[in-house]
């Protein structure tokens, strides 16, 4: 890790340490105030209601919060809503299965492709950063115009229309869809730059030894881009725990197929108001999302600060 | 398999890649040039061409050219404040040693794990509350806790594949540590500064949930949320060709970005972040 050399340590270290804390804390401040008191707050506000009856006694409109245990939390998994909750919490959850795992066969083979390809390099990585660069809202109204009952991918597909953007299970499809354009090319580009540091000696060994194309692909590329793909998946998988842009524009919200957490949590907050119940989702996002990282980064060994930082060392 | 095919076969995968990334992105912006009358066509070529869509999507009432505006002030701010804060946070991380170092580092990136939404429900109160609803500093603010985590791995990145001598050459000729950094660290790091400012702009212009949620007034929304919220001239007509036309317009920086410096974006992409 410390490969900068420390020569006279002593004299050094008095102005290092100040300087670091003095070039370090912009950032911490800032991280502070948008990240780290925000989560403080959604877990205090998930425990409050605003108030929004009248007043017995008074007769007067009741204003600001009261607080009401863990009530939010008992309405989101039993409550009216909760239907409409677990559902949203299982799209979530085959979005990111069936996505990431999609993506990841698509921008793996993408990857195979580039790395033996000798020729066309560049254009080939101009036309990846594309669907890269789309705005993802803009992706989204992309998708539902192709998706449309008189669009293009109903002129391409044999059969009757299918009415793509409803709801049902094919708008959750073409989530998936919409989600696999823009993100398997990104695979495909971090799990190249892991085949590009594989020396050619390994895969001359392993010819030698007669391995198969398939065994020399299950033997050795795959164990070696092991580590850039764990870190990549886990990102993926974090990103789309936290799905928004695409089933808003491309399906709309209050959809039972594509609804996703964050949709509701967004529908709760912003278009109702009711900041307590919002907050309870999105508490209970965060602590998904906790989970399933630290499982990622103790059970799988995911090295994500080297991976990230360290690899071109 | 004849040698001639197999010779071939990458080069098969090529094309099918540049197009399975490109036909969406072509589709829009042929749909954008087709006259509103045959929008349905599925012809690859628009004939006749035309401009209406462009010209319904600068029309006043859907107040487009102001939230391109937008969409520069805030991504622009977001990007050079990020910048400033990312610079600084890198060097730090990657050149000086100092206690907790790795427990700093991973801090920062621990936060780019948190979902958005977890973060804007007690941002939207706190801001009704100090009255920062449409404003820019609204939409500012957050998008660079969100972004500078991102730019801080990829210049920590950067700033660790530079010589580890560069420092001690100019502890010799006299620098203190500040000015190691300010004279001989900051020139030679400019590449990828620039690298991550490409970066940041793309994550700061393309976001959507904060700007769609802290603003409600037309002319403060950005290119995004306006043109996802289009509406035809009358209730039942989708201006399927404006969005279009609008999404060109709002992808074609990107794009050129993409095109001119497509070496430096991959690179910098690989080496420090995912997103």
């Amino acid at each position: 890790m410390t490969a900068v050399a420390d020569p006279p340590r002593s004299r050094r270290r008095a102005g290092t340490g100040r300087l670091a804390a003095a070039l370090v804390s912009p950032t911490l401040v800032v991280l502070g105030l948008v990240v780290a008191y925000p989560i403080v707050s959604a877990v205090r506000l998930a425990f409050y209601q605003r108030n929004d009856g009248v007043d017995p006694e008074t007769g007067l409109l009741e204003t600001g919060y009261r607080f009401v245990g863990i009530d939010n939390f008992a309405d989101m998994v039993t409550g009216a809503t909760a239907g409409r909750f677990l559902n949203a919490l299982w799209n979530t959850t085959t979005f990111t299965v069936v996505g990431v795992a999609v993506e990841v066969v698509l921008g793996v083979l993408m990857a195979l492709v580039m790395h033996h390809a000798f020729r066309g390099r560049a254009l080939v990585r101009a036309s990846i950063l594309v669907p890269w660069a789309v705005p993802t809202a803009i992706a989204g109204l992309l998708w539902n115009w192709v998706f449309q009952a008189d669009g293009v991918a109903n002129d391409l597909l044999p059969g009757p229309a299918i009415l793509w953007t409803t709801d049902g299970l094919q708008a959750w499809f073409a989530v998936i869809i919409a989600d696999t354009w823009k993100t398997a090319p990104f695979i495909g580009l971090l799990v190249l730059a892991g085949l590009q540091v594989i020396p050619q000696e390994v895969y001359e060994a392993a010819r030698l030894d007669g391995a198969s194309p398939w065994r020399q692909f299950s033997s050795v590329t795959l164990p070696l881009v092991r580590p850039t793909l764990l870190v990549a998946v886990l990102f993926r998988i974090l990103d789309t725990l936290r799905m928004f842009d695409l089933p808003y524009t491309l399906v709309g919200p209050g959809k039972d197929a594509t609804d996703t957490v964050t949709v509701l949590a967004f529908e709760e907050a912003v278009r109702f108001g009711r900041y307590g119940p919002a907050s309870a989702y999105a508490v209970f996002l965060f602590l998904y999302v906790a989970v399933v990282a630290f499982v990622f980064v103790r059970l799988l060994g995911a090295d994500v600060v080297g991976a990230r930082v360290g690899r071109n060392r | 398999m004849s040698t001639r095919l197999r010779s071939a076969l990458p080069y098969l995968g090529i094309a099918a890649i540049v197009a399975y990334c490109l036909a969406p992105f072509y589709w829009m912006l042929v749909s954008s040039l087709r006259r509103t009358s045959d929008i349905f066509d599925s012809g690859p070529i628009p004939s006749p061409l035309s401009f209406e869509s462009y010209t319904a999507a600068f029309d006043d009432r859907n107040g487009f050219l102001r939230s391109l505006l937008n969409s520069f002030i805030v991504a622009g701010a977001t990007t050079v404040l990020v910048l400033l804060f990312a610079t600084f946070a890198a060097y730090a991380l990657a050149r000086l040693t100092f206690r907790f170092k790795n427990a700093v580092l991973a801090l920062i990136i621990a936060t780019s794990m948190f979902p958005g939404i977890s973060l804007l429900i007690p941002l939207l109160d706190l801001f009704s509350d100090i009255d920062w609803i449409n404003t820019y500093q609204a939409m500012i603010v957050p998008n660079v806790g969100y972004v500078l985590p991102l730019a801080v791995w990829n210049l920590t990145a950067f700033f660790r594949q530079m010589p580890g001598e560069l420092e001690e050459a100019a502890q010799i000729d006299g620098c203190t540590p500040a000015q190691a950094f300010r004279k001989v660290i900051l020139p030679i790091a400019t590449p990828g500064v620039f690298t991550t400012a490409i970066i940041t702009f793309i994550a700061a212009w393309n976001e959507f949930i904060i700007a769609l949620s802290v603003v409600n007034r037309e002319e403060l929304k950005t290119a995004p949320v306006i043109t996802s919220q289009f509406t035809g001239t009358t209730q039942f007509d989708s201006p399927f060709g404006t969005q279009m036309a609008a999404g060109v317009i709002v992808t074609i920086p990107l794009v050129i970005l993409v095109l001119l410096f497509q070496r430096r974006i991959v690179a910098g992409l690989t080496a420090g972040g995912v997103k």
